[in-house]
């Protein structure tokens, strides 16, 4: 026995000594939000001001639906007031688990600090008929990339509005003047959006995931065809032949990639199209310039319309 | 070839409170309550209970279902000293406290079990089985990580019952068992490039305290360091080293070594194949290739981390 107590003993000392944490940091009024993406923390730093402190947890850059569930995520949300989630299964994987050990029962489902924001929003692609992995991994309530079209993201912040106030009742006029100033920029944003894509009404473009419905509906866009064939599943070169094919009978020469996807097989098939390929960022922090909700249209609208212009001509 | 498990898992939320996991598996030998727990995730004091059966809190491996492991088999030390496949895995309860604050997860838990699984074993109610653990845990960068953790069990077993029960009717003595472990891995997966690429390296080194009849005792050591590789989008490669003495004879110590391959046509099934090396104490070596198939239906389940 005695090898093991000798271990065992400073082991033990190790992991406390590490555990210390100097006192002070965490006396503040403020609300704790942790929210899944930066594009809710984007939005409940836009209503909530200096009444929140925003953690977010998946990365811009990072692919949402693969996120470990890592435990200093756990420490995150263990000390969260309000924990706002993209829901509509986009965080299955990883959400979940994290609730279940983070010992704070406010931010369970069902509790009053926790918030899925699609519940008001208008989801696409709800799948009818019977689901099968046979079509991939289809999320059955729906494209949980919803907040890629700016009236959703209107609604997501006017939900994170009212449960603010539900937690703070105090703030509420705070709140809503916060909220009033973002629907004002957001409005005057879209004005020059629309204004922006105008001119390209109806082109027809390639993604490679089908992250991107909401903003080709609210742009007036056309997805023609993926490099996936089918959500999660890696594409064959049968696919990329039949996609090959039917770029060059529609003249789709645009292909949108999220940053998380290699440029490998997009790029052999623009190469093969006459095509461009554009990675464009699906959520706040996606790329350096998209440092919140407004400014990650005002970057991909300005890189769509231009890279429309050189392949369309317009 | 042999479909050596099937697994039904059903996780659920029961109320405000609590959440159900249950597993069950169909293998060979029929089928059995892998895991079914409740657990109580409202508590004060930062504390989290889960009460049913469940894979004890010891080390890493114990805690992984057969599907989740990067290998086809378990480790040696897994085999000669912590109950094989099966593992500790028993009737329970866990009550486990996070320390918080801001710089590292810290997590201290508690065990009991019945003392009914391939590792500890007593008809005496009275006897149980015992595990702690502590866990730390702390980003490195936003793509790297680092994981250690000590655990302890303790309980009685039945082993020598063959020897030390001459006839009917004589009660076989219980022994005692110690484990005491330490356990450590290393996570990089670029946050940009997740997708394509990781890399997990993990070591585990087990200490068995063996009562035996006489007042004797076996002192096993025994451990694996594993690395696994994930080079392009649906494959990854991986070595294991192993070594661990027996349980119940601590001169006797077999060591071996793994290569593994795992290809994944989508992120629902695997097909892997391993080779493994093993030289036995008795001087005995093994040379085979393991083959495997994987694969999930039914709703999309929580990744394991």
């Amino acid at each position: 026995m005695k090898p093991m107590k000798k271990l065992f003993i400073p082991f033990f000392a190790i992991a406390l000594a590490m555990s210390y944490a100097p006192p002070g940091r965490t006396a503040t009024a403020a609300l704790r939000v942790v929210a899944t993406t930066e594009d809710l923390g984007s939005l409940a730093n836009e209503v909530g001001g200096d009444r929140v402190t925003v953690v977010s947890l998946a990365k811009g850059y990072q692919d949402p639906h693969q996120v470990d569930p890592k435990p200093s995520f756990i420490l995150e949300i263990s000390r969260a007031d309000l924990l706002i989630a993209v829901g509509r299964e986009l965080e299955i994987g990883w959400l979940p688990a994290l609730q279940a050990s983070s010992r704070n029962a406010k931010i369970q489902v069902g509790g009053p600090g926790f918030l899925d924001a699609s519940q008001n929003v208008r989801i696409l692609e709800i799948p009818t008929g019977q689901i099968t992995r046979a079509m991939g991994d289809v999320h059955p309530q729906g494209n949980p990339h919803y907040w890629l079209d700016p009236a959703n993201g209107r609604r997501i912040a006017q939900a994170i509005r009212d449960r603010l106030t539900q937690l703070a009742p105090a703030d509420k006029a705070y709140f809503d003047q916060r909220y009033a100033d973002f629907d004002k920029r957001l409005a005057a944003a879209e004005q020059r959006w629309d204004a922006t894509m105008a001119p390209y009404k109806g082109a027809q473009i390639v993604t490679y995931h089908r992250s991107w419905p909401n903003f080709m509906e609210r742009f007036g866009l056309q997805v023609m065809g993926y490099v996936e064939p089918k959500p999660g599943i890696p594409a064959p070169p049968a696919h990329i032949i039949d996609l090959i094919g039917e770029m060059k009978r529609s003249g789709a020469r645009l292909i949108i990639v999220e940053p998380y996807w290699s440029l490998k097989t997009p790029q052999s098939i623009a190469s093969q199209t006459g095509g461009q390929v554009l990675v464009l960022a699906p959520s706040v922090g996606g790329v350096k310039e998209a440092t919140d909700y407004i400014k990650l249209f005002d970057y991909d609208v300005s890189q769509l319309a231009s890279a429309l212009k050189q392949t369309s001509g317009k | 070839m042999q479909l050596t498990e099937a697994e039904a898992s059903f996780q659920a939320i029961v109320d405000p409170y609590a959440k159900a996991d249950f597993f069950l598996s169909a293998g060979p030998d029929g089928v059995e309550v892998e895991e079914g727990y409740i657990t109580f995730t409202s508590l004060p004091k930062n504390l989290l209970l889960k009460v049913g059966k469940m894979r004890a809190q010891f080390g890493k491996v114990n805690t992984l279902h057969t599907h989740q492991m990067p290998t086809v088999d378990r480790p040696l030390v897994t085999e000669n000293l912590v109950g094989g496949e099966e593992g500790l895995s028993d009737a329970g309860m866990s009550l486990s406290y996070l320390l918080h604050n801001p710089v590292i997860f810290v997590e201290a838990t508690g065990e009991v079990y019945t003392g009914d699984s391939d590792v500890f074993q007593s008809n005496e109610r009275s006897k149980l089985n015992y595990v702690g653990r502590l866990r730390a845990y702390r980003d490195i960068t936003e793509s790297s990580n680092i994981d250690v953790g000590t655990s302890f069990a303790f309980g009685p077993t039945d082993v020598g019952l063959d020897e030390t029960t001459p006839g009917e009717g004589i009660e076989a003595p219980v022994l005692d068992k110690r484990l005491f472990g330490i356990d450590a891995t290393f996570r990089y997966r670029p946050l940009r490039r997740a997708i394509y690429q990781r890399l997990n390296l993990r070591t585990e080194l087990i200490w068995s305290r063996q009562e035996l009849p006489a007042d004797l005792h076996a002192n096993s050591f025994g451990m694996y360091a594993l690395g696994e590789y994930q080079f392009a989008r649906r494959w990854y490669f991986g070595a294991r080293y192993d070594r661990s003495a027996r349980t119940l004879d601590d001169t006797l110590t077999d060591t071996g070594g793994s290569l593994f391959l795992t290809f994944w046509p989508t992120e629902f099934s695997q097909i892997r194949g391993q080779y493994r090396y093993t030289s036995y104490a008795e001087g005995i070596t093994g040379n085979e290739f393991l083959f495997q198939f994987n694969f999930s239906i039914g709703a999309h389940g929580a990744h394991i981390f």
